[in-house]
């Protein structure tokens, strides 16, 4: 494998092309992904129009996609909108992805390549957008100027440049060329949605047939002659050492070839280079560990509990939100209302456990990983091998999952390349971890205790509410970041932004950081404050007497959007009209990611606390909808792994070590427990929101709220609902 | 040496007799179809076919499946033709990551095998993989799509 040319300055297609061949030879083609452009023998490479768009002399369109795909399916709905504005034909796109190594050449010219948050569409659709206009108007001038005529003579259509007058037609595979050479327009105009051909509809997803044939390409799939395989023992207690170890009983066993010792993101770790994974695997069993646990080694759950409980108790508390004064407020309530919520550390658990193939030779780095950011991965094998980020080269795959977990922290492909490291030059190593290891090295999804407290003046309003947060802070442990004004916005999210109109209201945070690594978890922040505030507002609601719709209604005049999706929702649920004997719902509104959502949970409970859920009604408004399938999907999905953490889903700490360990203690959602889920797109136009978190926020308190109603009236402040008693029952 | 008989094809391999079934394919032979996910046959993403019937390869000693027919993901379509099960997978657009769909697709198909008209009791009590992503409402959609593809038992594919 050579890097010489891309040192040439060649054209991007013509270095991509050299470098795919190049490493076909060393990746057995895995490297590649189901994106590799056929080339034959004596094929022109695509001609670059811009950074997003190459075409091809066969009227191939190549639209890069510059973040990761795990399911959330931007990887055709990006590419949507650049084909939507490029006037191209949707069947001669062909996606590719956009390499890191190409990015950090070009001045990283595909912008923020990260897939979190829920912001591949709402943050690049502009530029994808421009990038497609730009193209398009590229292609028209190159046109005009061979037929002699004005661009303005000249439309675009379906992959042709049309001569309205003559009628005379250029496909774009024609033009390429000469539109890579024209100057890119500095202002384009982007359509009305409302014109969309392309864009707006259900195009099928791109990546779905190899999948379902069996072809698609994870990290964990990477297959590179002479690899080696290495498992991994971190120390099981966070932040531990290696005091020492002992592998004398691997002497002679089969396959294993050496054991490294390291320091992980997470402590001390054991690895064992094997010619098998299994193999490695089993041989760590063998290998006597001594670790040095650190005072870490006592901390519990219940240690955790009263670290929280005196951060309620503080008095100096970061403000988040203040309206009015919520001490008068207090004051001339008729009615207040006192409550905690806890909502407990949940691990990611891709389906995918965390992993990741590295080989180091001769100074340039190879990494195939199943990463939310291509990029950061290339920035974090750089440092750990300690070459210049030029030299490394991250393969895109698929990512078998990632709801969070693959993209800031980065420790397994720091980790893959220290093992890496320490091979001799040019030996690929592919580390993985076994699901065991996964679990109880996440970076967890933050616990959190929160007292709220809600006054209701005589007329049943709520006068003033103060809800004050202890929590850990992932910005300020796992990003390191200074925290502004003391506010980690994921510990108060839906807190501090709240929609209602409420006289005085205060929102306060009292960080309170424990050993346990925490980190961004799908719909973060929004998946545990939804269930204390809108479960809270319920309470509200009956101490008031009133309908909790209609209480939300009350106070929500000065939120069209939030009142838009919770109308939208109350009415595809009937919310007015009765429901059948011994059935009882629950609703709740949240917005988050940029967009708005609401639920309405429908549910019966037995007197064995057997729950039966008989549909859910969930809604989303996210301004634009770029793939109605898509966003049904991400709904649908967002139910079933929102659904697991509220019913079972917790990570309890003993002896500083989590307990939970595999799915048998760790219990997902299994298909014959899916309930009916009914999905409401209410678009309203005029902004773009985010799809794949923000339907989880409130989807527990809503059905908290149902099974409140069907228990009469017996608070859940907790999660999971199993530490209720709750189990759920097909309805 | 193990003899095995992996989507038709005969491979041998030397390797310890109690060697998962999983880490020979993936591992030793390249067929990266079956996928890890817990290793304690919870959660299914390993699942094969080993003489049509789904077995949860992370915890199957490969000796176990010597001589054996093995049906991976990569082997169901036939001449290039997407099984019905594929194909109907394909137009519910069930996959989301991906990952766990080769192992829902198996247990699918031998669900067909045995009940071509499979009442929705009948798919909860089968599909007992686990899926991260939640596409449970799309599998339960496409199985009955491939049951009216394969025109209950008349068709049923005889591979796998
Ligand atoms: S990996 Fe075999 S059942 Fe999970
Ligand atoms: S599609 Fe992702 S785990 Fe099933």
């Amino acid at each position: 494998m050579t890097t010489k040319q891309l040192k040439t300055g060649a054209p991007a297609s013509a270095t991509r092309r050299s470098f795919l061949k190049t490493s076909a030879a060393v990746g057995g083609g895995l490297t590649i992904g189901f994106n590799l452009p056929a080339f034959g023998q004596g094929d022109k490479p695509a001609a670059e129009v811009n950074a997003w768009v190459q075409v091809r002399a066969d009227d191939t369109v190549i639209i890069k996609y510059a973040r990761a795909e795990m399911g959330q399916g931007s990887m055709t709905s990006a590419p949507q909108l650049v084909a939507e504005e490029l006037e191209a034909d949707w069947k001669k796109v062909k996606i590719e992805y956009a390499l890191a190594n190409e990015q950090v050449r070009r001045k990283r010219v595909w912008g923020d390549m990260s897939a979190v948050g829920s912001r591949t569409i709402r943050n690049s659709q502009e530029y994808l957008r421009k990038a497609g206009a730009t193209a398009r108007e590229m292609l028209i001038a190159a046109a005009a100027q061979q037929w002699n005529v004005a661009p303005g003579e000249c439309v675009a259509q379906n992959g042709m440049v049309i001569h309205k007058a003559s009628n005379k037609k250029l496909s774009y595979g024609k033009l390429a060329d000469a539109a890579a050479k024209q100057p890119a327009p500095k202002e384009v105009a982007l359509k009305d949605p409302k014109d969309w051909k392309i864009a707006g509809k259900s195009m099928k997803r791109r990546d779905i047939e190899d999948t379902v044939m069996g072809r698609q390409r994870y990290g964990i799939d990477a297959q590179v002659p002479g690899m080696l395989y290495a498992a991994v023992a971190q120390c099981p207690v966070f932040g531990g050492k290696v005091k020492s170890f002992d592998a004398a009983k691997l002497t002679n066993r089969r396959g294993i070839v050496k054991v490294v010792q390291g320091e992980g993101q997470q402590g001390g770790f054991v690895a064992v280079v094997g010619n098998s994974w299994w193999r490695a695997k089993e041989a760590l069993k063998d290998v006597a560990i001594n670790w040095d646990v650190g005072s870490n080694g006592n901390v519990s759950s219940g240690s955790i509990m009263e670290v929280f409980k005196a951060g309620l108790a503080a008095t100096d508390t970061a403000v988040a939100r203040r309206d009015g004064d919520v001490t008068k407020g207090f004051a001339e309530a008729a009615k207040v209302l006192e409550a905690e919520y806890f909502t407990p550390y949940l691990a990611h658990s891709t389906m995918e456990p965390m992993g990741a193939t590295v080989m180091i030779k001769d100074g340039r780095v190879d990494v195939w990983v199943s990463s939310q950011n291509f990029e950061g991965s290339l920035v974090s094998a750089a440092t750990a091998a300690g070459v210049p980020q030029e030299n490394v080269h991250v393969h895109p795959v698929q990512l078998g999952g990632g709801l969070g977990r693959r993209g800031g922290s980065q420790d397994f492909t720091r980790m893959a390349t220290l093992i890496a490291k320490e091979m001799p030059n040019g030996t690929p190593v592919k580390m993985l971890w076994a699901r065991e290891e996964d679990m109880q090295h996440d970076f967890f999804r933050p616990a959190s205790l929160v007292k709220v407290k809600g006054g209701l003046d005589a007329q049943g309003k709520l006068h003033a509410l103060h809800i004050r947060v202890a929590a850990p802070s992932i910005i300020a442990t796992l990003l390191r970041l200074p925290l502004k004004e003391g506010i980690d916005p994921q510990a108060v999210a839906c807190f501090n932004d709240h929609p209602y109109s409420i006289p005085n209201s205060l929102v306060d945070y009292a960080q309170r950081n424990t050993h346990v690594p925490v980190g961004f978890w799908r719909t973060v922040g929004h998946s545990q404050n939804p269930f204390v505030r809108e479960c809270f507002i319920d309470e509200l609601a009956q101490a008031a007497g009133k309908d909790p719709v209609e209480f939300r209604r009350g106070m929500l005049g000065k939120s069209p959007r939030d009142l838009g999706v919770l109308n939208a929702v109350a009415k595809a649920a009937n919310w007015d009209k009765p429901l059948p004997k011994g059935v009882f719902r629950g609703v709740a509104e949240t917005e988050g990611y940029g967009s708005y959502t609401a639920c309405v949970a429908e549910v019966s409970v037995n007197d064995r606390n057997e729950v039966r859920i008989h549909r859910i009604v969930i809604g989303i408004d996210c301004g634009y909808v770029v793939n109605p399938d898509n966003v049904k999907a991400q709904l649908e999905g967002s139910v079933a792994h929102g659904l697991t953490a509220i019913l079972w889903g917790e990570n309890t700490v003993k002896e500083g070590r989590m307990e939970q360990s595999n799915f048998h203690d760790y219990r997902m959602m299994r298909l014959n427990e899916m309930p009916k889920v009914e999905c409401v797109l209410a678009p309203s136009g005029g902004f773009w929101g985010g799809v794949g978190e923000p339907a989880q926020a409130p989807l527990a308190p809503a059905l908290v709220n149902a099974i409140v109603a069907a228990t009469g009236g017996k608070r859940v402040r907790s999660l999971p609902l199993k530490n209720h008693g709750f189990s759920l029952v097909k309805a | 040496m193990i003899k095995l008989n992996v989507n038709g094809r005969a491979r041998e391999l030397d390797v310890e007799p109690d060697m998962p079934l999983l880490w020979a394919l993936r591992d030793e032979l390249d067929v990266k179809g079956p996928k890890y996910g817990c290793g304690i046959a919870q959660c299914g993403s390993c699942t094969v076919l080993i003489d049509g019937e789904p077995v949860r390869s992370c915890s199957y000693p490969v000796s176990a499946a010597a001589g054996r027919k093995i049906t991976t993901i990569e082997g169901l379509a036939q001449r290039g033709r997407p099984h019905p099960v594929q194909q109907a997978w394909m137009d519910h657009e069930v996959p989301q990551c991906g990952y766990c769909q080769g192992g829902q697709i198996l247990m699918a198909v031998n669900l067909l095998q045995k009940k071509p008209n499979p009442s929705a009791a009948d798919i909860d009590a089968h599909m007992t993989n686990i899926c991260r992503c939640g596409t449970y409402a799309r599998m339960h959609a496409a199985i009955n799509a491939a049951a009216k593809m394969m025109g209950g038992a008349k068709s049923a594919d005889k591979k796998a």
